[in-house]
């Protein structure tokens, strides 16, 4: 089965949706991209979306665990580029993912993931002293 | 006479007498000023009069029924001459005529070719008059329904046009709304507002309501919903200007406005720039340290 | 109302369930449905062709595009012949699944369309018939 490539950027982990995922592919993703925070020890994940049409619940669901599971491995996940019309149906749909982060481009998020490490890497810092 | 041989017949003349019946039919048209106001062609008229012609005698060999199948091609030019007509503007009567205007050359082709059977001839003159009527109803019909279109756009363009959607600073936008808020309009604005987040990769989307006089349950909705897609893409929505009245009724119909909010749209610029990470300094000071 | 053309399509797998959201999409861009009405029933398929297979075992989606004098839309039938629906008020409510979903489904597709409705009898199956016009 085809999967969904996931590349490291710095210690954030990349992965670009470009095809309609059917629903086996979607929990391969959710799967792996665990795996994968553990053994590259990635503090950050990017999830861009700015290729697909659609976000069903299924998708929706899968973004949301997908955010859960990183935060509980002590990793930030951001989805970056979901089209207008993607939004719009979303909330239509009544899914908020209130606890996924988003930003509008991959630049953006890879800045919200690093003001997040710059915070927390503070704070761990002063506790030390 | 069963309705199936009429057919037949009505078939026959026109299409032995369909060059008579031709010029007949576009001499009314011009006598009851079809070309007057110019904004017609000859050419043009006597094209849609020939392919009008032409497609009815096809259709009407297979029956009258203006509603069956075999009358689907000449129903399709039909609808565009109406459209064009509604397009053009002229009046519903003037477009109606196009079509009832064909009745009269028609009744003499018949009378003419059927001279000896006055029978056959009312019978005939019964059945054109309901198959013409029908086909003209039909194109009333399609250019008031084209006409509701027309409408319908404009209202759209003027909706979009009436409220543009303005970059403040470097990814903050504003979208200053004026006027009452239906929620057809409210979708349409909110779409806008969307893209041009895209657009201009704006982290930061101000809805000022400041000119909203009152905003129903289903306006809030509308905009509660436009600050979630926003969120959804990456970027905030601020609401400024909301008015006493409109904090109170929204209370009262139990919507809560679950997002940031400032009283005018000079307080949600400033939180806006702060959150940018830019600040508004005086001149004066800045100056100081230089000079 | 008159139906220019119809596809059948058969729901066995998740794969075909990618194939329906695919084909409404075409149709939705040849009717002509806005950018926003394109995701809406597109999304609106997704759900109601998983739910078919998650819960009634496979079933049959046919998209037809139909018009009413002037009107263009595109009109959508998910039939099974699965356990059917006990209590439809109940499933159409936001939060309410059987299974290990978010409840979403099926109050969400209706919100998404602007015709829809539900017919089921236990033991028997479920059809749901939606639509969204121009
Ligand atoms: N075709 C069907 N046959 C039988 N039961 C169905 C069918 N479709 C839906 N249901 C029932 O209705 C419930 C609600 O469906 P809905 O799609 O809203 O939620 P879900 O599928 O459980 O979760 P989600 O769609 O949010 O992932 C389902 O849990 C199931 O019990
Ligand atoms: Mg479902």
């Amino acid at each position: 089965m085809d999967r969904i490539p996931i590349l490291k950027l710095g210690n954030a982990l990349l992965v670009t949706i470009q095809v309609d995922m059917h629903d086996r592919l979607a929990t391969a993703l959710q799967e792996d991209l665990t795996e994968k925070i553990v053994s590259a020890r990635a503090r950050g994940v990017l999830i861009d979306i700015s290729a697909l049409e659609i976000v069903d619940s299924f998708i929706g669901r899968m973004l949301d665990h997908i955010a859960a599971i990183s935060r509980m491995l002590d990793a930030e996940t951001v989805v970056v580029g979901m089209r207008p019309a993607v939004a719009i149906t979303l909330v239509e749909l009544g899914l908020s993912l209130s606890g996924v982060k988003t930003a509008l481009n991959v630049e953006r998020g890879m800045e919200l993931i690093k003001r997040r490490l710059d915070e927390t890497e503070v704070a761990d810092g002063d506790d030390d002293e | 006479m069963t309705t199936r041989s009429h057919a037949s017949l009505f078939a026959t003349i026109l299409s032995e007498h369909g060059p008579q019946i031709l010029s007949a039919w576009s001499d009314r048209l011009k006598s009851t000023g079809a070309l007057a106001s110019g904004r017609l062609r000859e050419a043009e008229l006597q094209t849609q009069c020939r392919t009008v012609l032409e497609l009815l005698s096809t259709a009407i060999a297979g029956g009258l029924d203006a509603a069956s199948p075999n009358y689907g091609p000449l129903r399709d030019v039909l609808a565009d001459v109406s459209r064009s007509r509604a397009v053009q503007g002229f009046t519903p009567s003037e477009t109606a005529t196009f079509v009832f205007s064909l009745k009269q050359p028609l009744f003499e082709a018949v009378s003419a070719a059927e001279a000896g059977d006055p029978s056959t001839v009312a019978r005939a003159v019964q059945d054109i008059t309901q198959l013409i009527d029908a086909l003209g109803l039909y194109t009333i019909e399609v250019f008031q329904k084209s006409r509701e279109e027309t409408i319908i756009r404009q209202q759209r363009e003027i909706a979009e046009l009436s409220t543009p959607v303005v970059k403040l600073w470097d990814g903050i936008l504003a979208l200053p709304l004026i006027g009452t808020l239906d929620s057809q309009r409210t979708q349409v604005v909110m779409e806008n507002l969307l893209e041009s987040i895209v657009a201009q990769t704006a982290e930061i989307a101000i809805i000022d309501i400041t000119g909203v006089p009152t905003v129903d349950t289903l306006t809030a909705q509308h905009l509660l919903k436009t600050v979630s897609a926003a969120r959804l893409m990456g970027a905030d929505c601020i609401i400024s200007g909301i008015r006493p009245q409109i904090a109170q009724t929204m209370v009262h119909l139990g919507v809560e406005l679950n997002v940031v909010s400032k009283a005018t749209l000079a307080d949600a610029f400033a939180l806006a720039l702060k959150r940018v990470g830019r600040t508004v300094v005086a001149v004066k000071a800045r100056e100081l340290p230089a000079g | 109302m008159a139906t220019t053309t119809s596809d059948r399509m058969e729901v066995r797998s998740s794969d075909d369930v990618v194939r329906v959201r695919q084909q409404v999409r075409a149709r939705a861009v040849e009717v002509g449905l806005s950018l926003v009405d394109q995701t809406k029933i597109v999304t609106a398929a997704s759900e109601l062709a998983r739910n078919m297979l998650d819960y009634g075992g496979g079933g049959v989606t046919t998209i037809e595009v139909v018009s009413d004098g002037m009107r263009r839309g595109l009109r959508l039938v998910f039939e099974d012949t699965g356990p059917g629906i006990a209590d439809i008020e109940l499933a159409l409510k936001d939060g309410f699944t059987s299974g290990s979903g978010l409840g979403l489904g099926l109050g969400g597709a209706k919100r998404l369309c602007n015709e829809f409705s539900i017919d089921s009898k236990p033991g028997e199956g479920t059809r749901i018939v939606c639509a969204r016009w121009k």
